[in-house]
């Protein structure tokens, strides 16, 4: 086990030395005035966390779009994009995913540098220095249940009935015993005078 | 003081569940999904003996399926981009899917079984126009296969395994159109035939593995060439000359073409008028469509060619199939009345015809795909995929329809809602009671089981399938809460469905324009349809009914037609080609004595014609004639312009005509505005009350007009799309103006912003999505209108000495003071449609529906866009459910309506109200559909699902038996008191 995350840890460093050589790839293509924007969405991360649509997240339905429709391109399985004869000037790349939420990405392409591109989070105005798109956070879109408990049935409506029945069988007449039995009757006296029914009437007169 | 925390508290809960959510487990519960492809355009099918039979298509709606042969379910699905049309698909190794598009310049390969994509390759075209993907069998460098693809004078071979370009080769020669290219078997050469400006014909030898040009021949053709080729054999083909008349094969053997030209009148007797080549690759054999009839034609030995096949009316051929060696298949199709006839010709003789039974909303066939598999006799047997003039696709085998797909609607244009029948009195049999109050109570069982979290998975499976079989949802009927209605939807083929909101199932569907098609009304295309008649209180007894308004050609001028179609059944009601052309249908607040509803009819002349007709709707209308006022947006001119009516109209003396009368205009200045969006109120929404109670025990009038119109203009230079311009260049206006009095309302300047703009305006309030070039980012800005006239309508005084103007029309002559308050705020996502919620009677809070570039719809609560948010709210505000201020709106992802599904391609989102107050129906469109309901602000007026029933009557039960155990209880203690 340990090897293996290891290794993984090796391929990882290797990818980003490998990254670190050839940052942004952008190169002016063969047609003329066009730029290639080429980059990659990168799940490594996510993939192994709790997910809320109970199949395993694919590639293959991850779109990259240009510039809020003007292009529309699809993830290969490693992950790479790119676009093609994209023209000098200041671009937005989206990532539509139904999986996960991607924070959309502003590129420039120098006109004066040619070829050479920034790219920067619009969400956080964080800079990338290479076009690595990762998820901003896996959408979660059901509520989740909460699971059952005692406390929750007792909050309920029905629940808080029971609980005044509850306590008015089992705490009131604790509370009655502690009343002198004159003073009661007084009591119920005076109530009769004034006319107020009440439970306790109830339940005296029935007997 | 307690009365005013308690309020806080009710808000404090409401507040914290701002999202409509659901449970995992309620999906299907309200909602449907229904996904589609579109009207096929191409179809490869994949039918070895191991794994699944499948199809892959691709469609006008730019999208690429895989389809299940035997059921027509989709396995996967993609769809591209709007400007990425697909061109050609084939399939490569046996197991990807190879499409070229965006005119050529595009070639992806998705692989088979799961639909991902493998790779993709910019072919670097300079100047895209008509290409073909060319897979070659045989040119193998180690294990690959190369696919050519041409385009105009290049190739350049893609290697199929990674996508790389292997060689390209420019032949560099002006006007030339490559159109076929061809390798002989075990060859390295390959043959590049194309024209060079319909004169000449050219012939390159390549080779294969490296590209290099070996050889080149030009000769000058006889006749005028078209563009139209058929590939007969592995060194000659057929091409029509540009009058279509005549034929020209041409031979290319050894480096040398020769040409022949062959009259078409020679070959077909009877022949006239302009023949077709239909595109085949084939053994000698091609295919002549021509008015009267469809001719299979051999070519034999030198220059000489043979009519070996002819069917009679012109029906539908199919690409060749190549059964063997010599064995060639095509597929004719004729169309008649309700059933279509399938023959299968082999080299040009009849081998199989087939009548099949289909249903008349069809109409005719349009494209057929032939398909063939072996018997265990080891015969062919044929199946064929069609498509219909309604873009529907059906599988069709041994006699009958396997499958079908309603693919129109993956193209849907407008809809409507109408109600469905009321429901008739009738005895319910004691039986059905019992039976149904004992599945009741079976039912309240599991989900209480469900609650207490005791059910196993069989009983949450159970439990699931209640739920999406429940009878009540899919009645034919109308029910008390509204939640059953139909929708009515227009298709681009002209085609009409009705769905049902309980499971989008088609209730019916129509194919109306070939109901038209005559000599006065050639090419019948639907525009739009309306409510024409909305029973209620006077004509109850009626049918609803739906308007159909469309033009016979493709031109504004020509002339219109309608109909009225029944909304329960679909039936034709009434047919009528109009004298003039449609611009504009516009529906009036009115209706005449029957409850027909008045719409106004306006032609390319300006002139107004008034539907319906009758005498009482005349009057009606002539009565409120002063009243009614009509704007134009007229984008290309950059105008608004207002008008009136009057009487007589400039083309006839018709009474039901009007002319118009321009009252006002509002012009943009061309060189520095353009109009990019308009946005008006819905005519038939709701609103509850004009007061609005601020904070401070103030109360502030909104302007409520129906007459407000929403108009955003962008600077020239930024009206292309994101990234073609920088801020400085850029800025978007939005204006709000009246379309009575023409008078502005509102104006207000974003520097630095640009289009797309999204607009939706309800009630006082404007909505408007755009892009900020200078953050980069989407923002959404909110406008909010007060009436400021009636805003001294406070004191208590003058209510009471009758002062006030509370009862004063709302007018537009008027020139109210209004006070406007706005606030921005930036927003993830690109937008496709915005739209906001309706409810019966505007009490229940709004929320605004984004569809976003993920074609997802997202609801978005009205108290996000409230122009009174600040940083650090009060007290009292935050006690109001004022949210503190965010410079970003949140999505959170549990306020996706449309939960997991996508509805691919959105286009609209349309919102309309049940008769429960809190709940209102959303229904999207796109390639796919998804309808579902939801409570703005929760079911305040009704008892949800979730409620337990069961659970309240063991409560009554418990509380029955407390009370008559304490009875007893008291009884016994009072007689033990009575012995002591």
């Amino acid at each position: 086990m340990e090897r293996s995350s290891a290794l993984i840890g090796l391929i990882f460093l290797l990818i980003s030395i490998s990254c670190l050589i050839n940052p942004i790839s952008a190169a002016a293509s063969g047609s003329g005035e066009g730029y290639s924007i080429a980059g990659r969405v990168k799940l490594d991360n996510f993939v192994t966390k709790g997910f809320g649509l109970g199949h395993s997240p694919k590639l293959s339905e991850t779109k990259v779009i240009l510039n809020g429709g003007q292009r529309t391109t699809f993830v290969r399985p490693d992950g790479y994009f790119s676009f093609h004869d994209v023209p000098a000037g200041t671009h937005l790349i989206e990532v539509s995913s139904i999986s996960y939420l991607f924070s959309p990405v502003r590129v420039d392409i120098s006109a004066r540098n040619p070829g050479k591109i920034q790219a920067a989070l619009t969400e956080n105005r964080r800079a990338l220095n290479e076009l690595v798109l990762e998820p901003m956070k896996d959408e979660q879109y059901y509520e989740i249940r909460e699971p059952f408990s005692m406390l929750s049935l007792v909050k309920s409506p029905m629940g808080l009935m029971i609980g005044f029945m509850v306590l008015v069988m089992f705490v009131f007449p604790k509370m009655m015993d502690g009343v002198d039995p004159e003073e009661m009757r007084q009591a119920q006296e005076q109530m009769r005078e004034h006319g107020i029914p009440s439970i306790s009437n109830l339940v005296a007169g029935r007997s | 003081m307690e009365a005013r925390f308690l309020l806080g508290f009710l808000l404090l809960l409401s507040l914290s569940s701002f999202a409509f959510a659901i449970y995992e487990d309620q999906v299907g519960l309200a909602d449907w999904h229904k996904r589609y492809i579109g009207k096929v355009k191409h179809a490869v099918f994949h039918t070895q003996k191991t794994g699944r039979r499948r199809v892959v298509v691709s469609t006008e709606e730019n999208a690429i399926a895989s389809l299940d042969l035997r059921t027509g379910d989709i396995l996967w699905r993609h769809v591209l981009g709007k400007n990425d049309a697909v061109d050609q698909i084939g399939l490569s190794l046996g197991k990807y899917v190879l499409t070229l598009s965006s005119q050529g310049s595009v070639l992806r390969a998705w692989n088979l079984p799961d639909g991902q994509m493998v790779w993709e390759t910019d072919l670097q075209i300079s100047n895209p126009s008509n290409s073909f993907l060319h897979a070659l069998g045989n040119v193998k460098s180690g294990r690959d296969s190369l696919s050519l693809v041409c385009n105009g004078g290049s190739i350049r071979a893609v290697s199929s395994i990674d996508g790389l370009v292997v060689w390209k080769k420019d032949l560099s020669v002006d006007g030339l159109k490559l159109k076929h290219v061809f390798q002989p078997p075990e060859s390295d050469t390959i043959y590049a035939i194309g024209f060079i400006d319909s004169s000449l014909i050219a012939l390159y030898h390549i080779n294969a593995k490296t590209g290099e040009l070996l050889k080149h021949a030009t000769q000058a053709s006889s006749v005028d060439l078209s563009s139209e080729i058929s590939a007969i054999s592995s060194d000659s083909l057929v091409a029509l000359d540009t009058s279509r008349s005549n034929l020209l094969l041409i031979k290319f053997m050894a480096g040398t073409i020769t040409n022949h030209k062959l009259p078409l009148s020679d070959i077909v007797q009877d022949f006239s008028g302009l023949a077709e080549l239909i595109p085949t690759k084939s053994n000698d054999i091609f295919v002549v469509k021509t008015p009267s009839n469809v001719a299979f034609i051999k070519v034999k030995g030198d220059n000489e060619i043979e009519l070996i096949g002819k069917a009679d009316e012109a029906g539908i051929v199919s690409d060749s199939l190549t059964l063997s060696e010599e064995e060639q298949a095509f597929a004719v199709v004729h169309h008649s009345n309700n059933a279509i006839s399938f023959q299968v010709r082999i080299n040009g003789r009849e081998a199989l015809t087939e009548g099949i039974k289909i249903e008349d909303h069809r109409g005719h066939v349009k494209r057929v795909f032939l398909n063939n598999y072996v018997r265990t006799d080891k015969s062919h047997g044929f199946r064929a995929l069609i498509v219909m003039e309604d873009e529907s696709l059906l599988l069709m085998q041994q006699g009958e329809v396997v499958w079908s797909r309603e693919d129109g609607l993956a193209s849907i244009s407008d809809a409507v809602v109408a109600e469905l029948p009321v429901e008739k009195e009738g005895g319910v049999s004691v039986v059905e009671v019992e039976h149904t109050l004992l599945e009741w109570l079976k039912g309240h069982m599991l989900k209480l089981k469900g609650t207490l979290m005791l059910s196993t998975p069989d009983d949450m499976a159970a439990i699931q399938a209640m739920h999406l079989k429940s009878t009540e949802r899919n009645k034919m009927t109308r029910d008390h809460n509204g939640f059953r209605k139909l929708i009515i939807v227009l298709t681009r083929s002209g085609k009409v469905y009705a769905l049902h909101t309980g499971d989008g199932r088609i209730v019916w569907a129509h194919l109306l324009t070939p109901l038209l098609q005559s000599e006065s009304c050639p090419s019948p295309s639907v525009l739009t349809l309306r409510n024409w008649r909305v029973p209620h209180r006077k004509a109850l007894q009626e049918n609803p009914s739906i308007l159909l308004v469309g033009r016979c050609g493709a031109g504004p001028e020509s002339h219109g037609f309608l109909f009225i179609v029944d909304s329960y059944s679909g039936k034709v009601l009434e047919t009528q080609i109009l004298d003039h052309s449609i611009a504009e249908v516009v529906p009036l607040p009115l209706a005449d004595s029957s409850e027909q509803k008045l719409h106004l009819v306006i032609d390319d002349k300006l002139n107004a014609h008034l539907y319906p007709r009758g005498s009482d709707a005349l009057e009606v209308f002539v009565r409120e004639m002063a009243n009614m006022y009509y704007y134009k947006v007229e984008n290309a001119k950059e105008v608004i312009k207002g008008y009136a009516f009057k009487k007589g109209c400039s083309t006839g003396s018709s009474a039901y005509c009007f002319g118009t009368r321009e009252l006002w205009s509002v012009v943009f200045p061309s060189d520095s505005e353009r109009i990019v969006a308009a946005a008006r109120r819905k005519i038939n929404e709701v609103v509850h009350t004009q007061a609005k109670i601020m904070t401070n025990q103030d109360v502030m009038y909104k302007y409520i007009s129906k007459n407000i119109l929403f108009v955003a203009t962008v600077s020239p230079k930024a009206a292309g799309g994101i990234g073609s311009a920088a801020p400085d260049e850029a800025w978007l206006v939005a204006y709000l103006i009246d379309t009575v009095t023409g008078r502005i309302l509102h104006r207000v300047t974003h520097q630095g912003a640009q289009g797309p703009v999204h607009a939706v305006v309800s009630e006082n309030w404007v909505v408007y999505h755009y892009f900020n070039l200078r953050a980069h980012r989407y923002e959404m800005t909110v406008i909010e209108i007060y009436d400021q006239s009636r805003a001294d309508n406070k004191d208590v005084m003058k209510l009471v000495l009758g002062k006030h103007n509370l009862t004063a029309p709302i007018t537009s002559y008027s020139r109210p003071e209004i006070a406007t308050k706005s606030q921005s705020y930036f927003f993830t996502h690109s937008v496709k449609a915005i739209a906001v919620t309706t409810t019966a009677r505007g009490i229940t809070s709004k929320q605004i529906l984004i569809g976003t570039i993920g074609d997802q719809v997202l609801a978005l609560d009205k108290r996000y866009l409230d122009p009174r948010r600040t940083a650090n709210p009060s007290q009292e505000e935050k006690e109001e459910g004022i949210i503190p201020l965010t410079d970003t709106l949140p999505i959170i992802p549990q306020s996706y309506v449309t939960h997991t599904r996508q509805v691919g391609d959105l286009r609209g989102i349309m919102s309309f109200p049940a008769n429960l107050e809190s709940t209102t129906h959303v229904f999207s469109y796109g390639i796919d559909l998804f309808y579902t309901r939801i409570a703005p602000s929760r079911t305040y007026d009704s008892l949800t699902d979730e409620f337990s029933y069961v659970l309240l009557l063991i409560t009554v039960v418990v509380l029955i038996v407390a009370i008559l155990v304490t009875w007893a209880m008291s009884q016994k203690k009072d007689l033990q008191e009575k012995w002591r």
